[in-house]
């Protein structure tokens, strides 16, 4: 069989299994749809956090990113690990102890306030569909790189999966399938992974691979080659940065904070039946997101020296099969600016912006001819980030199953992602917004239809973001973290570590935090995208890392206004004391 | 200290259960403390601060701060939770609120 049968039979099989899920898991309670009945085994539920959190920017983008960006690289490794420990020990226990359903309800019911219960869910909202559009997007690419379906075909084909199993099973069938896809997401990263380990240094463990010698008598280490080639090439080495420290500083606290505050990932720990559950839960689920996330630095600096090997200083008609295949999606392109028919890979861009090719026209050395106006530097390559996972099988030589696999995780990553997403902003709707503002006598059937409805709308949504993505689609995860940093994550935070935190200071804060970033990020990424750069920015933060900033602002503001207005009522001090000890969580989850 | 506070949960007076579970919040914080002022050490401190500083020094092919930011701190802060995890076991048992 070759690699496109092989992949269509993965994914055939992969996705059969997920539904085969769906219909074993159907619910029949909002209970059951909103947080999967309570009694999903904490180790479970930490392998279906790692398939939730793990996205198709954690799959496909991460290692190619690392691979470009080198030792700055490592704030999405620390951001998107080291928020963990902050749900673990700030809030997850103390969430699942006050045992309701949404994040935007704990907030409307600790600051006593549908005001408060309606920012939180507009920030939800926000958040959760700037996010889901990137997956679907992500489903979309999967499908026509590897089974040469139309891009809106393949969004299609992802809506009707995930609409099976959210719509039928809600955080039920979520959970069991996350489960499912994250063997098959973890799978296909670590095999190509050993297998390019072995290639490059001998050593079976990428996370070892990375610190070894390279195979072929040099006697330099992974990182010293690389290090010494790029200099030569004119780039930094890399493991040094080019980003400012306290640039660095601040994009991974914003990542790490927003981590902990994005409302897909706190409500999997709403679904454990226990409070010790909730804090092992958050282990598990940081062991198996670590067994990726060590493992894509490797991925990375392995993917750099192969490039580097496979195109510098080499003609055209010598490259190999993959640079062509990317190259006919206008992921890659070369102009041979010196002449000299070979390519040259250096630092900065080959030409402006991203490749517009004159159609079909090849030039005399066989490349597709560009249109686009040329810089002066030395590099000839444009080479797109995100293709170094998809296409690491390839440039290692690996056999036509393994990129295959690599398919198949990839939208497992992708898919898992976004269910997880739907999941939310459906029990938003149909939990906050209807049962618990609007209608707050319907029955639990008629909320169930309610959520159900809800989950098919977003999808909806979510399918069409997907297909007609609006043009900033890489600029709005900056916002998605941002926005969770700064306003949900200091409302939880204050809202069980202040007894005395009221609903003006947490609501003043919420507002204050939100809009603070939320216009930095606008101003810098969409208004004035020209004076994006270190020297206009605020105290040398870039728009990546303004939500810690934001974070600040939100406390600072809440306090303030908190010392000035009444305290909160009595019964709500005795809330906020029962949700700090776990026992008695079991009559947790009663409405 | 648990002795004492396990002969008050007989009697389950009002008082002597908030002091309880005051002593118990107390002690979670000191805990919540000590762990995060690791977590932010790793990341932040070797990671990030002093990372150049670390990279005069190289473990097995790395260079050490390189190896906190990309390796390192991600293995700590998983160490970090089970910590956290396994002493509030105790602390639940010790101050009888285990759920």
């Amino acid at each position: 069989m070759d690699a496109q049968s092989l992949t269509y039979l993965f994914v055939g099989l992969s996705f059969t299994l997920y539904i085969g899920i769906a219909v074993w898991s159907r619910v029949a309670s909002t209970k059951e749809f909103y947080v999967a009945g309570g009694h999903v085994h904490p180790v479970l539920n930490g392998m279906a956090t790692a398939a939730d959190w793990m996205s198709a920017a954690s799959f496909i983008s991460m290692a190619g990113l690392i691979a470009f960006l080198g030792y700055d690289g490592s704030v999405y490794l620390m951001g998107w690990t080291g928020g963990y420990v902050l749900l673990a020990l700030l809030l997850a226990p103390y969430l699942r102890k006050y045992g309701k359903f949404t994040v935007p309800e704990f907030i409307g019911d600790r600051y006593y306030s549908d005001a408060a219960r309606l920012v939180a869910v507009v920030c939800l909202i926000f958040i959760s569909f700037t996010y889901v559009g990137g997956q679907m997007r992500g489903v979309g690419i999967v499908f026509s790189r590897f089974l040469e379906v139309d891009i809106n075909h393949g969004v299609i084909i992802g809506m009707a999966i995930v609409f099976v199993y959210a719509v039928l099973g809600g955080m039920k069938g979520i959970t069991y399938t996350q489960v499912a896809q994250y063997c098959v997401l973890i799978f296909a990263y670590t095999v190509p992974a050993i297998f390019i380990s072995l290639l490059i240094t001998g050593n079976a463990v990428p996370q070892l691979g990375l610190g070894a010698e390279v195979v072929g008598g040099s006697g330099l280490t992974v990182l010293e080659k690389l290090d010494s080639a790029l200099i030569e090439l004119g780039f930094t080495a890399y493991t040094e940065g080019t980003k400012s420290t306290i640039d660095v500083f601040a994009i991974t606290a914003a990542l790490m904070v927003g981590t902990a505050g994005l409302p897909h990932v706190i409500v999997r720990f709403f679904t454990v039946p226990k409070v010790s559950d909730a804090r092992i839960s958050a282990g598990w689920a940081l062991v198996f997101i670590a067994i990726l996330y060590t493992t894509a630095p490797a991925v990375g600096a392995f993917a750099r020296i192969n490039f580097i090997e496979e195109v510098n200083e080499t003609s055209y008609e010598a490259t190999p099969e993959w640079f062509k295949n990317w190259e006919e999606l206008g992921l890659i392109a070369w102009r041979d600016k010196n002449g000299d028919g070979v390519i040259q890979y250096r630092s900065g861009p080959p030409f402006e912006g991203k490749p517009t090719f004159d159609g079909q026209e090849r030039g005399e050395d066989g490349a597709r001819t560009l249109l686009n106006p040329n810089t002066s530097n030395a590099n000839e390559v444009y080479v797109d980030r995100d293709i170094m996972v998809l296409a690491n099988p390839e440039i290692a030589k690996l056999p036509d199953w393994v990129i295959a696999l690599v398919a198949a995780g990839s939208l497992a990553a992708a898919l898992s992602t976004a269910a997880g997403l739907l999941l939310v902003i459906s029990s938003a709707v149909s939990h906050d917004l209807l049962k618990k503002t609007w209608m707050p006598n319907i029955s639990d059937a008629q909320e169930l239809r309610a959520a159900r409805i809800a989950a098919a709308l977003a999808i909806a949504v979510a399918g069409y973001l997907g297909i007609n993505p609006p043009g900033f689609v890489a600029q709005v995860v900056a916002f998605a973290f941002g926005l969770a940093a700064s306003s949900l994550f200091p409302a939880i935070l204050m809202g069980i570590f202040s007894k005395k935190m009221n609903k003006e200071g947490a609501i003043a804060g919420m507002v204050s935090g939100l809009a603070f970033t939320f216009i930095y990020i606008l101003y810098f990424k969409f208004v004035s995208p020209e004076l994006n750069t270190a020297e206009y920015w605020w105290f040398g933060i870039s728009p990546e890392g303004i939500g810690t900033l934001g974070m600040a602002v939100n406390f600072a503001v809440a306090l303030t206004v908190d010392r000035f207005t009444p305290a909160p009522p009595e019964h709500i001090q005795h809330m906020v004391d029962d949700i700090r000890v776990p026992s008695g969580a079991g009559a947790g989850h009663s409405h | 200290m648990g002795d004492e506070l396990n002969t008050n949960e007989t009697t389950e007076g009002g008082i002597s259960e908030a002091a309880r579970r005051t002593a118990y919040w107390k002690a979670n914080i000191k805990l919540l403390a000590k762990l995060l002022a690791v977590w932010f050490v790793v990341s932040f401190g070797f990671g990030i601060l002093l990372a150049d500083w670390l990279n005069q020094f190289t473990l097995f092919g790395f260079k050490v701060g390189f190896w906190f930011a990309q390796q390192g701190s991600i293995y700590v802060f998983v160490a970090l939770i089970f910590i956290y995890a396994h002493r509030m076991r105790q602390l639940d048992r010790e101050f009888g609120v285990e759920d």
